[in-house]
This record gives C-alpha cells, structure tokens and sequence, in this order.
C-alpha cells in the first residue's frame, strides 16, 4: 500500500518536472528566436529593463509587508494591497491642494519638501490601517484555526476598498504632473526617465533602511525572534504583542510608501489599485522564500523586471523566428505572468530562492 | 447623579466607549452614502424612507449595545435611571458626531474629497432644516439622539418577553416593506398596513413566548411516527414555496434564478471548502470554463469547434455533458500541482489560476476562439421536446433540478468513507495520511467534484444570460460563493441554502444597495469571523471545533484581551 502511494506521488512528481521543462524550453525556445531576430535594440531592452527595476523596487517594499507578517503570524495579510492603496489614495488630496497653492512651482527646494511631506503622510495613513486592522480584525483571532483569519483578512480587504470607493468616488484620480519629476535625467550615460529614477532610489533607500532595522537593531532582532518561536520570545522577556504591532506599522509605513511610488510612477489612484500590486508582491515574497526579508526584495526585483521583459522577450518570438503576431498584444498577458510563476514556484521550490520549508505541512 | 447602588462610583465608560464606536460606523454610513442613496424609497409611505430606517437602527443597535454591556459590567445592580440614562448617554454621542458633519459641512464644502458630503444628506440629518435653520437642526439632531437612545433604555427596563415582542415587531415592518415593494412593486407601506404588521408581528410573538415553549415540547413528546410526518409536511411545504417562487412575475424570477446557481456553487464549494478544508478561490475559473465551454460548443457564432470538428450544431443539452467534463478536467489540472500545498498557499495559487483564465479570455490571443472581450453572444436557451424553457421563470426550475442534484451529491456523500475522508483531511493532513488515506486521490476527488458542480453552475448561467464576456467571471464570483458558504455555515448544505438567500436574493432585492454590496460583503464577514465563526446555520462538529479552541485556551499571554460584544 504504502509503496503504491509513493510511486504515485512520485508519478505526480514526474509530470509536474515534465510540465515544468516543456515550459523551461518554451521559454528559452522564445526568448533565442527574439533575441536572434533583432526587433528591439539594446536601448530597448535597457529601457524596458528600468522601467522593471522600478516596478521590482516597488513590488519588494509590498512584499516586505507580507513577509514580515507573515513570519511572524503565519497568515497572509490579504488586506495588505488596500494599505498600500490608501496612503496614495488619501496623499492625492494633500498633493492635489498643494499643487494648486502653486507649492511645486517654486524651484527644487520646496518641491522636494513637498514630496518628502505627502510621502510621510501617505506611509502614515498607510500604517494607521495597518495597526487598525491588526487591533480590530486580526487580534481577537490569533488563536482561531488558520482558514478564521486569512477569510477575516479578505473581508478587511473588501470592507476598505468599497468604503474608499464609498467615500471618494470609483473614479480614477490623476496625480499632477510635477515639473521637476519631467523628462529624463542622463545617469550614466543613459537617460532615464526622472520619475523612474526617483522611485528607484527611494526604493532602494528603504530596502537598505529595513534591512539595518531588522538585522542591526534591538527591536529588529526581537521580530527575528518572535518569527522563530513566539513563546520562547516571550520567556525571554519580548513583549509579543508589542513586536506583532511594530510588524504592522513597519510592513504598512513602507506599503505607504510603495504606494507613493507606485502613483508617481503611473501618476493615478484608484480604489481597486491595490489588487494586481498586492497579489504580484505576494508572488514576490513567495519567490524570494516567504518570511525572509532578503528575499522579498530579490524576489520583488526578479518579478519586477522579469514582467517588463518576458512579453516582448518571449511571447514575440515563441512562433518562430520572424513570424509576429502570432500571440497579438502580448503585454495584455503580463498580469497572468505573475501568476504563472507564482505556481511555478510552488512546484518546483516552494521554499523559494532563500527560504525555509514553508509551502508545505509545516506550522 | 444619584446612585444608590453597591458600587458608590457608576462607571460609564462601557456606554461612552460604544456610544462612539457608534458614532464613527454612523458617519462612515453617512459619509459613504448608503443613507442618502436608499432615502429615495420609502418604507411607511410618506413618512418614513429607508434611509431614515438605516440611520434608526443604527441609533438602536448601539444604543442596546450600550446598555447591554453597561448592564454587564454592572453585574445587574445598574439603577433604573441609568438604564435610561446610559442608552441615552449613547444616542447623544452618535448624534454628536452627524451634527459635527452638519456643521462642518455647511462652513466648508467637504465634497472635493467625501464625494457623498451632500446638502441632502445634511437636510436629512436635521429633518431638512440644514441649510436655513442650521442651529435649530442640530439642535433636533441632538434631542432626538438623546430621547432615541432614553427610548432603547427605557425598552430594557420592560420584561424581556415584551421586549422582544417589540423588537421583532418593529423588525417586521422594514422586512414587510421592502419585501413589498419588491415583489408587488409597492412604494412601502402606507401607516396604518404599517401599524397592522407591527401589532401582528408584537402580539404574535408575545404570544408564542407564552405558549411556544410549550408546543414545541408537545411537538417533541409526539411519537416518532407522526414527528416523521410533520418533518415530512415541513419538507412538502418548503418545497411547495420554492416550486411557487417564480410564478410572482418575471423579475423576481431572475433573481431566483441567480440565487439558484449560487446555491449550486456554494454545495459544490462545500465539497471543496467545508469538507475537505482546501480554501479555493479560484472556484470562478470552473465556473468561467463550463460557461464558455457552453457558449462555444452552442453559439452559432463560433463554428470552429463544432461545425468545424464535428460538422453539427450543438443544443444545450449535447453540450452540458461537455461543459461539466472540462471543467472536471481543469479541476484534476490545478488539483495536480497544489497537492502538497498548506492553506493560504492554496488561496492564492488558485486564486492566480482564476485571474490567468480571464485575463487569457480577454486577450487578443485567443480572441477568434472566443471572443476575447467581445464575449460569446447568442447562447440558445435549452429546449425539451415542445417545452422551452426560455424565461427566467421557467429555467428556473432546471436550476432547481440542477440544485437538488448537487444536494443530494453532499448529502450522500458527506458521511460516505470519501466524505470521512475529506474531513480527517480537513482537521489533519499527516495523521489522515497516517490513518491509510489516500492523500493524492481523496484531494484530487474533491477538486473534481467541486469543480463540476461549478462548471454546470456556468453552463446555465450561459444559456441564462444569453451571452458571456470575461468581465463576467472575475474574482468577485469565487468571493461571493465562498461568502454564501461562510455565512451560511461551512460544510452545512441547508447553510448553503440559507446563505444564497441572504447573501445574492438581498442585495438584489435592495438594488440601491448595489454599489454597497461588497462593502458589506467585507463587514459581514470580518463580524462573521469574530462573533460566529461557523456561521448562521452551523454543522453540529464544525461548530464543536470553531468553540472547542476557545475552550482549551481561556486568555493566554493577553491574546484575547478584546471580548467581542454579543
């Protein structure tokens, strides 16, 4: 009996490795006869390239978010992608009605304030939700079997989306289109839009700001503990509760700030923004290894740029060479993308590129 | 303040806490707009709208709430004035919070930002003396909080079986109403129809508190033989309505007939969900394929998979069989490689697997297969022998039969050695594969099953629709399934049924609501979570289990400081 079991199991195995490599050698397959064929230029491929890193940039910063809680409370945050929305959401109003004082006609110094101000108060707003739905919503549940929580969650999730799109309206609101923030920048030789730039940067900052917090500090350390064993913490004299809300507040300050960047970037807000962002930097905190904070940014990054490439990269050329069209449009696939590898993962890592055993029976 | 109770100090804290709890949930509802959106229909016609319905059971529930829980911590040594007083203490603080919008409101213009911050809304708020009498209007705003909230108090201070005499009375008149005008299209009820159902509703209920208790126990001292047959007279009745349901007109049909094939769905989400514990919410993807698998094989726009291939035309009834299949099939293909996934894992991976669906649907690619998003139009209605069943109302009956199917599949198969199975599953993967349980086939089972049910629940909504596009298979479906089975109760069929109803026949019948839905989808099911986790109409051993953790664990390490108010 038992044997019988283990050669299905390893049937099943085999055909997923199978369905696996017909993928692998499409893939390659598409991506050589493009690059062969010589449609897009190097300078293509680098803009494209960028524009991913910025994407990744912000994909890592949500996914800091799920991981961290995540390797503390073992559950998914399904109402992350709506913390990421609501600080740009609520930031809009600030940035509209300082726009129109003029406050970002008055030369760098004042700009660059102004930004630096809207960006506070969207990670504020962004991390106020966060900590309230931590208090309302997840608390009361930390003991409750683990489907009572990740459906709570996605309830949270609706509740926000349909009381912003109650109070400020289904339409979509469009960020004002800074001078400063205009054309291009030329770094290193190469131009690059400046909004890309700016987002790039920041992103960075942050990623490198948590990284020193969670590695270098007291508090930082006490989350590691608490994500390795809850009770062990609290005997050695960590205040759990206190680390589970730090972890909100800190997953929702920078889901505010990706957020930030993310309506700079596409300069709109709308209720349901945080949807694909929210599900993509999930994929991205899966790929990296869930609960590993490198990771979420490796993995972040990885998506970002493999979702601007792969389209043009491999769905062009997967025909053969020369012959286009035959998948027309195919950056109308790209949000399946996400998906795709997400299971991809899951099947053939699901530990993710750093991570421990998590995907499967564990906790 | 006087209190001549044993604790010398009354504390109001409990009162004031949830009088602006209540506060803020009141404005969020103003602010929003589900007040002034379902003002424009009336419940006693003229006097009173929904609107102002909304706005006093919101009064009401917070305001109880409070005194409830003053009278709680007060260990039932509360003194009668501040029964009162507490629930008007309550009434007050909501009031104070709708006066502050007025207020503000009419100093600045707050609808560049609160889009629903209206002139109505603020007329409304002070009995329509906002923009001339703005004081006096706050004032009455104020006042009526104040003897609203006296009112709830004072109701607490009458025996409890009048009380709830009253309460379920007044409950009766909105029901009555919106029930009304939905199947009589009636503009609410007049006042005195409204009277007749409150006095009904009250003396009935005051009544059966008297002697219900007693003919139940009758009931239940009757041999089993006659139980048999009242159970036996229930079940006809019940099947009597349900077979009556659509004579009441073409509309109401249509929604039944929307209610049908959620409650197709959700038996079939049972399966996977409730019975076997794999959270699916990519349960639209099944229903997306059996839909399109219909329009495809039936629609004489697309040719090549039916005059092309097999050179004929199919009916609905050639192509169901086909429909079901694919969406097994496509059931057994996901089923395969999320086998060794936990839970939230699970959720997302096959949520990702219903996004891919229809975002490969709406593509260009696949557009002259099906019709990228021009969808599949003219989707024939089945037809057997001379009957066609071309209306709402007489589809619905296919539905039906569809439903009972899938009914009597659950039931059957519930306590099955497959539905032990899938249960053990549920509570304990290793052990119940320790126990010699086939993980691989009883999981791969119970995807299949749910998947066929979903995939006949998208071939009648096809033909019932008459067309299909991708917008219509998005997330919102697999939520909307899953909400029917949490709120009826996981892994209970009746749950199934009762969930439906509430959850797809109400929004449809408050079509003002509409754009509300899933905000109170979300709300309702956060609440669910935290007070009824197992739902409205539970199974006996999930129920035991949701409880069983609380039980074990009392307070521990200060997890459970907050205690959810009953």
């Amino acid at each position: 009996m038992l044997q019988r079991l283990k050669r299905r199991i390893s049937g099943t195995k085999l055909a997923m490795w199978l369905i696996g490599l017909v993928i692998l050698a499409v893939v390659i397959y598409g991506a050589i006869n493009t690059l062969i064929w010589g449609q897009y230029t190097f300078a293509q491929w680098l803009d494209l390239s960028i524009y991913g890193i910025a994407q990744g940039g912000i994909y890592a910063l949500i996914a800091l978010g799920y991981t961290l809680v995540y390797g503390i409370l073992r559950m998914i945050n399904f109402a992350h992608s709506e913390v990421f929305m609501a600080g740009p959401f609520i930031g809009y109003f600030v940035i509209t009605a300082m726009n129109q004082a003029g406050w970002f006609d008055r030369g760098w110094g004042l700009t660059i304030a102004g930004l630096a101000i809207i960006l506070m108060i969207a990670m504020a707003v962004s991390l106020v939700i966060a900590v309230g739905l931590e208090r309302i919503a997840y608390r009361p549940l930390r003991r409750a079997p683990r489907l009572v929580p990740l459906i709570t969650a996605i309830g949270a999730s609706y509740f926000l989306q349909y009381a912003f799109l109650g109070l400020f309206g289904s339409n979509v609101k469009g960020y004002p289109d800074i001078d400063l923030l205009k054309g291009t920048w030329n770094v290193l030789g190469v131009d690059i839009l400046r909004t890309q730039v700016v987002v790039i940067v920041a992103a960075l900052f942050f990623l490198a700001i948590l990284y020193v917090f969670v590695q270098r500090t007291k508090t930082g350390k006490a989350m590691q503990a608490v994500s390795e064993d809850k009770d062990t913490a609290a005997l050695m004299g960590i205040d759990v509760n206190r680390i589970i809300v730090i972890t909100f507040l800190v997953g929702g300050a920078l889901a505010g700030a990706a957020g930030f960047f993310y309506a700079l970037l596409f300069r709109q807000v709308k209720f349901d923004m945080g949807f694909f962002p929210g599900i993509k930097a999930f994929t991205a905190a899966v790929l990296g290894g869930i609960g590993n904070v490198v990771g979420a940014m490796l993995g972040g990054m990885f998506l970002g740029v493999t979702e601007s490439l792969f389209p043009n990269l491999v769905l062009d050329g997967v025909c053969g060479w020369g012959t286009t069209g035959c998948i027309p449009a195919p950056y109308q696939l790209k949000d399946a993308l996400a998906f795709i590898m997400l299971v991809l993962v899951l099947i053939f890592r699901p530990t993710g590129i750093l991570g421990e055993r998590l995907a499967t029976k564990k906790a | 303040m006087q209190t001549r109770g044993v604790n010398t100090r009354l504390d109001l804290s409990p009162a004031i806490r949830i009088g602006l709890i209540g506060g803020i949930v009141t404005l969020l509802m103003c602010l929003i707009g589900i007040v002034e959106v379902s003002d424009v229909r009336a419940v006693i016609y003229p006097f009173l709208s929904l609107g102002d319905t909304l706005l006093l059971i919101a009064y009401m529930l917070f305001c109880s709430m409070a005194v409830q829980r003053m009278l709680a911590t007060s260990g039932g040594k509360l003194p009668r004035l501040w029964v009162v007083g507490s629930g008007a203490l309550a009434g007050l603080l909501i009031s104070a919070f709708l006066a502050g919008l007025v207020l503000i409101g009419n100093w600045i213009d707050l609808r560049p930002v609160f889009i629903r911050a209206s002139p109505q809304l603020y007329a409304l708020l002070t009995f329509g003396l906002s923009p001339d009498n703005l004081m006096l209007g706050i004032i009455a705003n104020l006042l009526f909080g104040l003897a609203l909230g006296a009112l709830v108090g004072a109701v607490y201070l009458l025996p409890e079986r009048l009380r709830r005499a009253l309460v379920l009375g007044l409950a009766l008149i909105p029901l009555f109403s919106i029930l009304g005008s939905a199947f009589f299209a009636q503009r609410g009820l007049s006042p005195l129809a409204a009277l007749i159902v409150f006095v009904v509703g009250a003396g009935a209920s005051y009544l059966w508190g008297g002697v219900g208790g007693t003919v139940k126990q009758r009931i239940a001292s009757l041999p089993p033989a006659r139980q048999r047959a009242y159970k036996v007279g229930q079940l006809v009745l019940m099947a009597l309505v349900v077979l009556l349901l659509p004579l009441s007109g073409p509309y109401p049909s249509q929604v039944l007939d929307l209610v049908g094939l959620y409650v197709l769905m959700g038996l079939g989400l049972n399966i996977v969900v409730g019975f076997a514990g794999l959270l699916d919410l990519g349960y639209v993807a099944f229903f997306a394929l059996g839909a399109y698998t219909m329009g495809i094989l039936t629609s004489p726009e697309i040719q090549w998979a039916t005059v092309q291939w097999f050179g004929v035309t199919f009916t609905f009834w050639m192509a169901l069989p086909f429909a079901v299949l694919v969406a097994i099939l496509a059931g057994i293909i996901l089923g395969v490689p999320v086998l060794g996934m936990r839970g939230d894992y699970l959720a997302i991976v096959t949520l990702g697997f219903g996004e891919i669906i229809r975002i490969v649907a709406l593509s260009d690619w696949l557009k002259p297969y099906i019709g990228g998003s021009n969808g599949i139009t003219r989707i024939p209605r089945p037809v057997i022998g001379p009957i066609d069943f071309n209306s709402p109302g007489s589809l619905y009956y296919l539905i039906v039969i569809g439903c009972l199917l899938a009914a009597f599949v659950a039931v059957r198969v519930k306590d099955s050695r497959l539905g032990r199975a899938w249960m053990a599953l549920r509570e304990d993967e290793d052990v119940a594969q320790a126990m010699g349980i086939d993980l691989v086939k009883t999981k791969l089972l119970a995807f299949a099953t749910g998947a066929a049910f979903s995939g006949l629940g998208g071939a009648f909504f096809a033909t019932m629709i008459g067309s299909i596009y991708p917008h219509s298979f998005t997330l919102m479906i697999s939520i909307n399934a899953l909400c029917v089975i949490i709120v009826g109760g996981m892994g209970s069929v009746p749950g199934v049924l009762l969930g439906a109803a509430v959850l797809v026949g109400l929004p449809e019948i408050l079509r003002e609501f509409s754009e509300y839905r899933l905000l109170l989808f979300g709300a309702a099911l956060v609440l669910m979570m935290l007070t009824r986790p197992e739902g409205l109409l539970p199974e006996a051993r999930r129920k035991l289990e949701l409880h069983e953790a609380e039980a074990e664990t009392p307070d521990e390490s200060g997890d459970k400081q907050i205690t959810v108010p009953a």
